[in-house]
């Protein structure tokens, strides 16, 4: 995650990308919510807060294709780069940074910005 | 260095493509754009009401210059170009300006045929094209009276219409017998004649033109018979031809239009061109519909993807006429090898014509009531074999025994505030505002947009008549539908590739057929899943991530992100024990909500997705399997006590019940598979909107299939009657079988039945009797695979479990 500004930034390791189904997406849970964390076709491993921008349906329950997932509730395409929603349906959905060292995951907590467009 | 695409033609077919093309390769090519009138791209297609003063000039911009800058193209507007160059590769504009192109995109439309008669170019003689047309008219309805249009087709009555509202008296002079010739029949075109002379149109006609009059300005039209009528304006609306100048002048091979390949490319490769000046397959368009399924396929193969082909297009027409319904399509006139069916109602205002070729539609003709025209476009298309409905086809599709979603099935009538999807609470302004506010065209425009028509479906036919209807003469539905956006091929073609192709994974089908995102989307993956299923049934494994998430964890999702269990009660015959069990759970778990659901079982709602597992254990120890409430799958067997406790009671309903679901639990259908069973003919197991009915009489057993009481309500036809139970069971896994390898994925059986016929259905599971046994013994032997319980896997051997746990848990 290029765009990580934060210096202190403090990286949990989560899990290996083993434990994440090729197109799937588990949660970490944590005292201010779930955090879904989608692997991708590519083994690129993206996190976003469990929470569609819509009705707030669980996107970790979604369908993953491509960078993006379709939430469970109600078929809204989130972005997981970015957050966001596709057009033309409007929300984001958080971020948080995350990294894969070898086959390790590591979270962090701190909230990312919405992306620009 | 980027590539240059030079477009020549500023309108809806040539910036459709722009956009496409943005879409799929955005810094493919530096852009050039000229256009010959003073504006950006506006949608010609709304002229009409413009003129008519419904509508004004800014409502039907599409593109303005700031959307030609924010995408980094240049435009020439007011710019015609007069030359191409093809050896230097460049184009040259009527006042010098030039600019290179790799790829040259021409769309120049067509031109207004003008009338080649003495005085055809005094002042006063318009024709009807552009918006300068359109101001010219407008100016002269200001001051003067005496308008004469000439021409009794589309645009022509279009004009009329508009210059009338505009207050001036308006006569249609028309060469032919009737109006709108090449799109309606005899009298149809009368009825319409006669309603535009009740508005106050004046025709004269069969009448040819022979001259007009006028000194230093146009004052009267003259006939050949030698009638003279006073004209102070003079539209020339008697056709269009493709402007083909510029391509002939350089040398591109033409015919009526300028020729091209299903790739829309010229004779010169680097040359692509679209819209109304080309000639494919020896047909040139004159609708934007077409225009935009070219504008699709050149815009791929600009961005150098080159997977699609053009292969022509069916179209239909409406007018827009305020207070006029009017629809036509395909082949109408017919000839020795085809029959008409009518329905007449002159003083009415009804009339209807279907033109049919073996059963199938090959043309349509609704004058007063078009609320049918896209249901029988739809038919046509298709192809579809109409013998079962014949009876029944020229009374509309809600007459095909459905009374459901509420009645409404006249777009036009509807207020602008009435509700048109109750799903997403969209109404009929909404949707109209979203049309032409956004410049939408296509139903998956108006889903994106709007919501509406994008849950249950229900409404569909209703925003496509919306859309037909705000859009006018220039709307139609694709041809044939792909199986969704990732693929150009059809359900049926896909499966038929999975078959005869030996493909025996997502992997393998997406690879074989070229499938243009690399995982397939949410539309295609549970479809595709499920045909593979069906097709190598114990071989393919099941891919969970490619299902939706309630058949991926065997719950139901609800609202707030909690799950329902249902577990499966045979028949929905009960005892304490089984009682217990559930209660004990309930209160085990702390479950929120239980309810009986629809098909009468018991439903435990709210539960958490980390307690599932162990729910499922503890139901499998009470002898408990998954009821599949959650999936595209055999859901439950409806039943009423029977002979054994009723009075009424003919035969055994409750055991027969119970064996049905026995049977066929744990199937994978394409949608959901309701069934039911009444131990006489009250039927109080409602089976008659299942699913599949089995009915009880004296002499044995009645066959329903094709049942609905969801979205639209629709009563079950009658299969068959048998006399034995092992008979029912025969032709019921004989007839889930059917379903499962021909239905559409997400097809339930009562529009699948509508589409293929129930005669088909008994032609292939009662008339022929090895055929129907050989459908029995696949569907048994699919089961063999699909009658493992979902729930004991995961509640007890630990299948899965990645999905019910979390990753991790921070404190």
């Amino acid at each position: 995650m290029a765009d990580l500004t934060a210096t202190d930034t403090q990286w949990i390791g989560v899990g290996t990308l083993d434990d994440i189904p090729p197109l799937g997406a588990r949660v970490v849970r944590t005292p201010d919510g779930d955090i879904a964390l989608f692997r991708t076709a590519g083994d690129q491993v993206f996190a976003l807060r469990d929470r569609c921008p819509h009705k707030g349906g669980p996107l970790s329950q979604g369908i993953v294709y491509d960078h993006k997932v379709a939430c469970p509730l109600h078929n809204w395409a989130i972005d997981l780069e970015s957050g966001v929603a596709v057009a033309p349906d409007e929300g984001c959905a958080g971020r948080h940074p995350v990294r894969v060292e070898g086959r390790e995951i590591y979270l962090s907590l701190a909230v990312l910005a919405a992306a620009a467009d | 260095m980027r590539k240059k695409l030079v477009l020549v033609g500023n309108g809806m077919a040539g910036v459709r493509t722009l956009e496409e093309l943005l879409k799929l390769a955005p810094e493919a090519y530096d852009i050039t754009v000229f256009g010959a009138e003073p504006h950006g791209n506006y949608n010609r297609i709304l002229l009409s009401p413009v003129l008519a003063g419904e509508k004004r000039l800014d409502e039907i911009m599409l593109n303005d210059e700031a959307w030609y800058t924010a995408n980094g193209i240049t435009l020439y507007k007011g710019k015609t170009v007069t030359e191409i160059d093809r050896a230097r590769r460049r184009v040259i504009a009527d006042d010098g300006t030039t600019a290179s192109y790799d790829r040259l995109l021409l769309a120049t439309g067509s031109l207004p045929i003008v009338l080649p008669i003495p005085g055809h170019d005094l002042p006063g003689v318009v024709t009807f094209r552009e918006i300068r047309d359109v101001d010219r008219m407008l100016e002269v309805a200001l001051t003067h009276r005496h308008a004469v249009v000439i021409g009794g087709g589309l645009l022509g009555l279009e004009a009329a219409n508009g210059l009338m509202k505009q207050g001036m008296e308006v006569t249609v002079v028309h060469l032919m017998e009737t109006l709108m010739e090449r799109q309606l029949d005899v009298p149809a075109a009368n009825m319409l004649r006669r309603s535009l002379e009740e508005k106050g149109l004046r025709f004269v006609m069969p009448a040819q033109t022979e001259a007009i009059l006028g000194n230093g300005r146009v004052s009267a039209v003259r006939l050949a018979d030698g009638t003279e009528i006073d004209a102070d304006l003079v539209v020339m609306a008697v056709g269009i031809r493709p402007n083909i100048h510029l391509a002939r002048s350089t040398g591109i091979y033409c015919e009526r239009g300028i020729v091209v390949n299903d790739t829309l490319q010229t004779y010169d490769p680097r040359i692509y061109a679209l819209g109304e000046c080309v000639q494919h397959r020896n047909t040139t368009y004159g609708l934007v519909a077409p225009l935009f399924e070219q504008g699709k396929v050149c815009a791929n193969h600009l961005a150098g993807l080159g997977y699609w082909r053009y292969e022509g297009s069916k179209t239909s027409t409406k007018l827009k006429v305020t207070g006029i319904d009017l629809f036509s399509a395909g082949d109408f006139i017919g000839d020795d090898s085809t029959e008409e069916i009518y329905f007449k109602d002159i003083a009415g205002g009804v009339y209807k014509k279907l033109a049919l070729r073996d059963d199938r539609i090959t043309g349509a003709v609704l004058y007063g009531d078009t609320a049918d025209g896209s249901w029988y476009f739809q038919l046509m298309r298709e192809g579809a074999d109409i013998s079962d409905l014949r009876e029944h086809l020229l009374f509309g599709q809600r007459h095909l025994g459905d009374a459901g979603h509420g009645d409404i099935n006249h777009a036009v009538v509807m207020t602008d505030d009435q509700e048109v999807c109750g799903c997403n609470g969209v109404c009929k302004g909404d949707i109209i505002k979203a049309i032409t506010s956004k410049g939408l065209f296509t139903l998956e425009e108006v889903r994106a947009h709007t919501k509406a028509s994008s849950s249950c479906g229900s409404c569909t036919g209703l925003v496509e008549q919306i859309l037909a209807h705000t859009l006018g003469g220039e709307y139609s539905a694709p041809g044939v539908k792909p199986l969704c956006k990732c693929t150009d091929f059809t359900h049926d073609q896909v499966r038929k590739a999975i078959r005869e192709h030996q493909l025996q994974s997502l992997a393998a089908v997406m690879h074989f057929l070229e499938w243009k995102s690399p995982d397939g989307c949410p539309a295609c993956r549970p479809a595709l899943n499920f045909y593979l299923l069906v097709a190598w049934p114990g071989e393919y494994h099941d891919e969970g991530q490619s299902r939706y998430i309630n058949e991926r964890v065997h719950a139901n999702i609800q609202k707030d992100g909690s799950y329902s269990v249902v577990p499966r009660v045979f028949g929905g015959i009960t005892n304490p024990a089984q009682l217990r069990a559930l209660a004990d759970v309930a209160e085990r778990f702390q479950v929120p909500e239980v309810k009986f659901t629809g098909g009468s079982r018991i439903d435990l709602l709210g539960v958490k997705k980390e307690q599932l597992p162990a729910i499922w254990a503890d139901l499998a120890a009470a002898g408990f399997v998954s009821g599949h409430a959650y999936g595209k799958a055999v859901r439950t067997v409806k039943c009423c006590v029977g002979s054994d406790w009723c009075r009424f009671g003919t035969q055994d309903s409750t055991t027969m019940a119970i064996a049905i679901e026995k049977m066929t639990w744990g199937s994978w259908t394409p949608h959901k598979f309701k069934m039911g069973v009444s131990g006489c003919p009250r039927n109080c197991a409602e089976a008659t909107i299942k699913d599949l009915g089995v009915v009880a009489v004296e002499s044995g057993w009645e066959i329903h299939v094709g049942g609905n009481g969801g979205v639209k309500v629709r009563a079950t036809d009658l299969l068959c009657h048998v006399t034995t139970m092992d008979e029912v069971l025969e032709y019921t896994g004989a007839f889930l079988q059917l379903y499962r390898e021909e239905a559409r994925y997400l097809e339930r059986t009562a529009p699948w039945l509508e589409r293929v016929g129930i005669s088909y259905l008994k032609e292939r599971l009662v008339a022929d009797a090895a055929g129907r046994r050989a459908y029995y013994e696949r569907f048994r032997a699919s089961q063999v695979f699909a009658q493992q319980d979902p729930w004991g896997e995961r509640g007890c051997q630990g299948v899965d479990r990645h999905e019910f746990i979390p990753l991790k848990v921070l404190a």
